[in-house]
């Protein structure tokens, strides 16, 4: 009771149950029935085994260790900040069930980040960020909390601050179709966790791809105000979709090296998918400029907006405040 | 998959696999692993221990914790002290690998059992009108269910309603 209360009557105890009373306590039906130490009634937490836990992670001949990480960074990190977007919709959107498929496209998208991010780490371990010796965060978990902006190399369009219904409609139709035709083409890469995340996550976007699609043209065609608000949403995020197939010199070694895809390759496949869309909708492809980079460094060169940092300042500060901690 | 299991002359792979079957679906526990397409193997390696593959339904599948440690501890109260899980991200799971028995029980349950799964080949195709899918309510068996949404309550389910009794139910998607 702080001084606040002096002279009110103070309200009554109750003191908070001990679990390791004698007699038993509340927790009990929490816990496992194991040793102490178990962690199985969680689902997740720093005892969440390695996701690629007996998955074949040898480097293919002839490919650079650290560029392999970084372009798994790239891939991840788009999808881990995509998730994060998503799942701000959580409660939020315009009705249940487009909650629940804005939060099973996150999800979708954060098990693709996951085990994009355990293949930067065994790729090459001087990706993740220190942490303090004893520390149980994975490293998956450090390279997702741990890691400033700058070290992000997701493309700016993800990570720019949600807006309406619309604008995630527009965002994730732009997104999804250019991630779904690299994954199409990774799927035949030389690296087997690459090859394997990608033929899931074709499956996966497929779902995702037409959902947004669907939306695009129900909002472009449903009234004035829900066209209007798309195409406000398109307006405003169309400078960032160049950079979704532009190429960064990691992916051009990568292609290279039959281990990546290089986006530029599928530019006019994601530009014809969208075409189909657009003209479905009688909406415009809009005529605007891509954003500049600052000198060329643009989000896969780890150079983002503003907006980044707080999406990174919300998202991280509970591993940030507990290195040490066990979930 | 299914090794006849004659007590006397069953190897210890096989007498694992015995238990491993019968462990089921976290979310969906009227289906067992096996039934489900996710346990893929079970084998002793050379020092005696019990190696489980399993695999995800979706890359971001929040089951796959209780799935590992459902089977390690059914596994152990078997006998089997030396237990591994081990994550096989290739070949993709599909909806095609879920059993007939699984099937009949998803619908005793409730629950529309997905179709064969479309096989093409180039680029994925943008599907911009609803998906159109032949299947019967689980409840009142009428063709008669409209799509409420491609999304529900786990990963790999879609959300219908019946259009006859007007029960909503919940369909395996196929993927």
């Amino acid at each position: 009771m702080t001084d606040a209360h002096a002279g009110h009557q103070a309200p009554p105890y109750h003191p908070a149950p001990d679990p390791n009373a004698a007699e038993g306590s509340i927790f009990d039906g929490l816990l496992g029935h194991d040793a102490p130490g178990d962690s199985s009634q969680w689902a997740f937490g720093t005892d969440f085994e390695d996701p690629l836990a007996g998955v074949d992670t040898t480097i293919p001949d002839g490919v650079d260790r650290h560029e392999l990480a970084t372009y798994c960074l790239m891939l991840a990190d788009d999808a881990l900040i995509a998730s994060h977007r998503l799942s701000e919709w959580c409660s939020n959107a315009p009705d249940l069930e487009d909650d629940i498929a804005l939060a099973n496209i996150a999800l979708d998208l954060l098990g693709q980040a996951r085990l994009l991010l355990a293949r930067a780490a065994a790729a090459d371990p001087s990706v993740v960020p220190a942490l303090p010796e004893g520390s149980p965060v994975p490293p998956e978990d450090a390279l997702a909390f741990f890691r400033e902006a700058g070290d992000f190399r997701n493309v700016r369009l993800v990570e720019v601050a949600n807006g309406d219904f619309a604008h995630t409609v527009a965002r994730l139709l732009v997104f999804s179709t250019a991630r779904l035709a690299v994954l199409e083409r990774l799927a035949s890469s030389r690296d087997h966790v690459l090859s394997a995340v990608a033929v899931k996550g074709v499956k996966e976007l497929t779902y995702t791809r037409d959902y947004a699609g669907r939306w695009f043209l129900t909002l472009a065609q449903g009234t004035e105000e829900s066209r209007r608000r798309l195409l406000d949403a398109l307006d405003e995020l169309w400078p960032l979709q160049a950079e979704l197939v532009a190429t960064h010199p990691v992916e051009a070694a990568m292609a290279a090296a039959e281990v990546g895809v290089d986006p530029a390759s599928v530019a006019d496949e994601v530009a014809v998918v969208l075409e189909q869309v657009f003209a479905m909708s009688r909406v415009e492809r809009p005529d605007r400029a891509p954003l500049a980079g600052v000198r060329g460094r643009t989000g896969r060169h780890g150079l983002h907006t503003e907006e980044l940092s707080r999406l990174l300042a919300e998202m991280q500060v509970v591993a940030r405040a507990h290195p040490m901690g066990q979930w | 998959m299914n090794p006849v299991v004659n007590v006397g002359t069953t190897t210890r792979a096989e007498r694992a696999y015995a238990v491993a079957r019968t462990v089921t679906d976290p979310e969906m526990p009227m289906l067992t692993l096996a039934d489900l397409g996710v346990l893929r193997s079970v084998e002793v390696d050379a020092d005696g221990a019990v190696v489980v593959a399993i695999t995800p339904t979706y890359s971001g599948c929040p089951a796959m914790a209780t799935m590992r440690d459902d089977l390690v501890h059914r596994l152990h109260d078997a006998g089997f002290d030396d237990v591994r899980i081990k994550v096989e991200l290739s070949p993709a799971w599909s909806s095609d690998w879920i059993s007939e028995a699984g099937r009949r029980a998803l619908v005793e349950h409730g629950l529309s059992a997905p179709g064969p799964v479309r096989r093409t080949t180039g680029p994925v195709a943008l599907t911009l009108t609803p998906t159109r899918r032949a299947i019967a309510c689980p409840r009142c068996s009428s063709p008669e269910v409209e799509l409420t949404s491609e999304f529900g309550p786990t990963a790999c389910k879609a959300l219908y309603r019946c259009t006859a009794c007007l029960e909503p139910f919940e369909h395996v998607k196929e993927i």
